[in-house]
């Protein structure tokens, strides 16, 4: 066994996107020593790429906005599979975050009393997201970025892979990983881990996620005993790009939307009048995204296979001015100037609502010490998430997951990892280095494809227990040919190697995906089912949980704690409260 | 088959994008200490298709150990950047059919230190970062704040930076003369003109950016900003208005002189 480095902290979180950061933020002011761990430079996590801004019901623009109509609003847009409670408390600090975070010096486009300003998005009842530009993600991350850097507590390791939680009797007391830039091991103790990691699109080919997206997080927790909620629910952003080839996933924001643009179909047809007469262009992005997927498959279709997305009518100015990065992406990338020409738009994964299963006050895990906030964790979007409810989810549960972390930390010991586990932890994640079993070994990146098209073609936006079926076979097929995987070179920076564990982290996620949308036999929220179109009522009380049993992955139907009457009542404060009812 | 997979089937197999030309790359890829060299690679074109595609076509069928730096392959996140035919440029927007025909060569960021192939050690940026003044809130401002649209749009441009560090790559200060620990370098005098023109912010960082940052050392040839990927005016908007401050400040002689008289009339301010 080789000896690694070893080093020890109260709070250990992984991952350094928005909620990472929050949750570290929020564990060194309360005072406990903090690790972050991220596979990427700081600054560099998903959360970039968050363009529409945050959803909190301040009122600046529409004063007959609330809390409770944001409430009723997610809820509907979850089809009322949400955790009510992570929901509840969701629509009220977001507004505290989202007023924090200005404190701490980000930016918000501004209403003309001085206010911060509010956009339109899909399937909110009022101006809800406050903005800055196109790039709200952006503005996010820098300033948590230098509040993190400005306290100087937090210890923030770059380019690590961390590949295995710890578990020292019923808990979890830290992970084994690797620094990413030399392979060197290294064992983090903790008395509390925040995972913090993000969704997992990149086991489908059309995606707009980073190649971050793999899931690791989840796949660790649910190695370690964690249960996985509603995983068959991942969200198909409607509008990205489809051409040319190599953007293909790229996201166009849904503010392209927002500020007023249209979707024509080949024939010059705003189609949406069609699908979602009250809502149009503003319908919620499953309902968008499907409508889309109609029109290709009548025909109707662009030459690439998509829908002409238009804002040309806004003039140049204000286009330039509100929509400033997709101006610059479709000019650098496509050669399409979007003050002059309409956009070619089709469905890509952008989010995934599952993932691990917490408690809403603490965002707890089912394994004591093990926390998740953000995109890992699932719960509060149901079985959709509107637009603009991902950036205060990572504020809000990012902060209670640092919180209730560092609470835990203080009351209990630092636990210990055997040598025993660590060297067999090494022997595998080394082996892939080594002289493959058989033949020449199997190669990540095309293992990796393969999977891609199988979820693409088989667990994608449209879906039956026959197309299920095949893609867990070849889920099954590839996680054997993934056993004699074999890269070529050494430790140091191999990207090759790294893909290795990020396939793995994939086919763990992808099963759970699968076996998932197999139990869910009914069509609701972003689950298209072409076999169960309709919704069952029986199975709008349950949710849908992955868990590991023995050896094999298992899932069950666990009924979902019914909405009291009195927050039942708030569902009718959202405009759309008649037709989501339905 | 599912009506998606037919869908998806379609596109992959009719329109792939192949345009049947391949295009010569050469790839600097080395580590430390051990002999260097390009290596050549033959890679088929596609329509579109950035460096970044090449890069990742070789990674998965000819060389799968070739290190660089990437994540989010739309131009946000600032990641891969890269020295393509010498140009510091971010390889997911630079288009293969825009560059002049012929062998294209990719290596990594000169002024930092080399880790493997096109990745460099930038760790440097993240310690300038830390040591700058973080934003410093009036106090006793009523929440929420009231902030004028005017009084926040010049900040816009210093708050797009994604920190590629392709300014600091290219900039001669720290390219040439090495001046690593004497000079904070572009990238963060634009973070520091966003703190220093936040109209909520209270903190005077003008000693800090003559000193610490040596601001001194620029002598304007913009280079920084002929590379900007956000077109961040950066010399202009935040180098220049910062020397103009130092300057004012530090060294006219009547405004010191000026200045200090105040400062004697009211004990307990801080020393110009």
């Amino acid at each position: 066994m080789e000896t690694p480095e070893i080093r020890s902290c109260d709070v250990l979180v992984i991952g350094a996107g928005g909620a990472g950061m929050r949750a570290a933020i929020a564990a060194t002011e309360a005072g406990c020593s903090t690790i972050v761990v991220t596979k990427s430079l700081l600054g560099k996590a998903h959360t970039v790429m968050a363009e529409g801004g945050i959803a909190a019901a301040l009122g600046n623009v529409d004063p007959d906005d609330d809390w409770k109509v944001h409430f009723a609003d997610t809820m509907l847009g979850g089809q009322l599979l949400n955790n009510w409670r992570m929901v509840e408390i969701y629509a009220h600090e977001v507004i505290d975050r989202v007023r924090e975070l200005e404190n701490w010096g980000g930016l918000f486009d501004r209403t003309p009393s001085g206010g911060i300003m509010q956009r339109a998005f899909g399937a909110h009842s009022w101006k809800r997201l406050c903005h800055v530009g196109d790039r709200t993600g952006l503005e996010l991350i820098r300033t948590c970025q230098d509040r993190l850097t400005a306290t100087g507590k937090a210890d923030v390791c770059m380019e690590y892979t961390l590949t295995k939680l710890v578990r020292s009797g019923d808990r979890v007391v830290g992970a084994i990983g690797y620094k990413r830039s030399d392979g060197g091991f290294v064992v983090i103790k903790a008395k509390a881990v925040v995972l913090a990691t993000g969704g997992w699109g990149k086991m489908y080919r059309y995606t707009s996620n980073s190649w971050e997206g793999t899931g690791d997080g989840a796949a660790m927790a649910y190695e370690v005993g964690a249960e996985l909620l509603d995983m068959e629910f991942i969200q198909f952003h409607p509008t990205g790009m489809i051409w040319p080839p190599g953007a293909r996933g790229i996201l166009v924001t849904e503010a392209v939307r927002g500020e007023g643009g249209y979707l024509y179909n080949s024939e010059g047809k705003r189609f949406m009048f069609e699908y979602d007469p009250k809502k149009l262009e503003l319908s919620s992005r499953d309902v968008v995204a499907r409508s889309i997927y109609k029109e290709v498959k009548a025909g109707r279709g662009t030459p690439h296979g998509g829908a002409y997305l238009d804002i040309r009518h806004r003039g140049a100015e204000y286009i330039k001015k509100k929509l400033p990065s997709m101006h610059e992406q479709f000019h650098a990338l496509a050669a399409v100037d979007i003050t002059k020409e309409p956009m070619e738009v089709a469905p890509t994964i952008h989010y995934t609502m599952g993932g691990i299963k917490v408690d809403a006050e603490t965002a707890a895990s089912t394994v004591p010490g093990l926390y998740a906030a953000g995109e890992v964790a699932g719960g509060l979007h149901g079985a959709n998430r509107l637009g603009g409810n991902s950036l205060g989810d990572i504020l809000v549960f990012g902060r209670r997951a640092g919180e209730a972390a560092a609470d835990w930390a203080k009351s209990h010991e630092e636990g210990s990892v055997s040598d025993a586990e660590l060297d067999a932890e090494q022997k595998r994640v080394l082996q892939p280095l080594a002289t493959p079993e058989k033949g020449e070994g199997e190669n990540p990146y095309l293992l990796h494809e393969a999977l891609q098209w199988a979820m693409q073609d088989d667990a994608g936006i449209a879906r039956t227990e026959e197309s299920l079926n095949r893609s867990l076979t070849a889920i099954q097929e590839i996680k054997e040919r993934a056993k004699n995987m074999h890269v070529p070179g050494g430790r140091t920076m191999n990207p090759g190697w790294h893909t290795c564990r990020d396939v793995e982290s994939m086919l763990t996620v992808s099963e759970a995906i699968v076996r998932s949308a197999i139990e869910r036999r009914e069509s609701r929220g972003s689950q298209w089912r072409l076999d169960y179109l309709e919704k069952d009522p029986e199975q709008a009380k349950v949710n849908y949980v992955t868990y590991k049993n023995g050896d094999s992955m298992s899932v069950k139907p666990v009924p979902h704690d019914p909405l009291p009457k009195e927050k039942e009542e708030l569902l009718h404060h959202s405009r759309f409260f008649e037709e989501k009812k339905a | 088959m599912t009506d998606a997979a037919e869908a998806t089937t379609d596109i992959r197999h009719t329109q792939d994008g192949r345009t049947g030309r391949t295009v010569h790359f050469s790839v600097f890829r080395g580590v430390p200490g051990a002999n260097a060299s390009y290596v050549t690679y033959d890679v088929p074109e596609v329509e579109g298709m950035v460096v970044l595609d090449a890069i990742h076509y070789i990674q998965k069928n000819l060389d799968m150990d070739l290190a660089c730096r990437w994540n989010c392959k739309a131009a946000k996140c600032g990641s891969c950047s890269a020295e393509v035919n010498g140009h510091p440029v971010l390889m997911c927007k630079t288009r293969v059919d825009d560059l002049p025909e012929g062998t294209i060569t990719v290596a990594p960021m000169k002024t930092f230190p080399l880790v493997k192939d096109l990745v460099t050690d930038v760790s440097r940026n993240y310690k300038v970062n830390a040591s700058i003044t973080p934003f410093t809130p009036r106090k006793d401002e009523p929440t929420p704040w009231n902030i004028k649209q005017h009084d926040i749009e010049r900040l816009y441009e210093f708050r797009k930076c994604i920190e590629c560090f392709l300014c600091m790559d290219v900039c001669h200060i720290l390219r040439n003369h090495d001046l690593h620990e004497e000079y904070y370098g572009p990238r963060y005098f634009v973070r520091m003109a966003g703190l220093e023109m936040h109209p909520m912010d209270d903190a005077d960082r003008t000693e800090e950016i003559r000193t610490e940052g040596g601001i001194g050392f620029c002598n304007i040839t913009k280079c920084c900003t002929d590379v900007c990927p956000e077109h961040i005016h950066i010399t202009d908007n935040a180098i220049i208005p910062m020397k103009e401050r130092v300057a004012d400040r530090h060294w006219d002689p009547i405004r010191r002189m000026f200045t200090k008289k105040k400062e004697s009339a009211k004990p307990g301010t801080a020393a110009e």
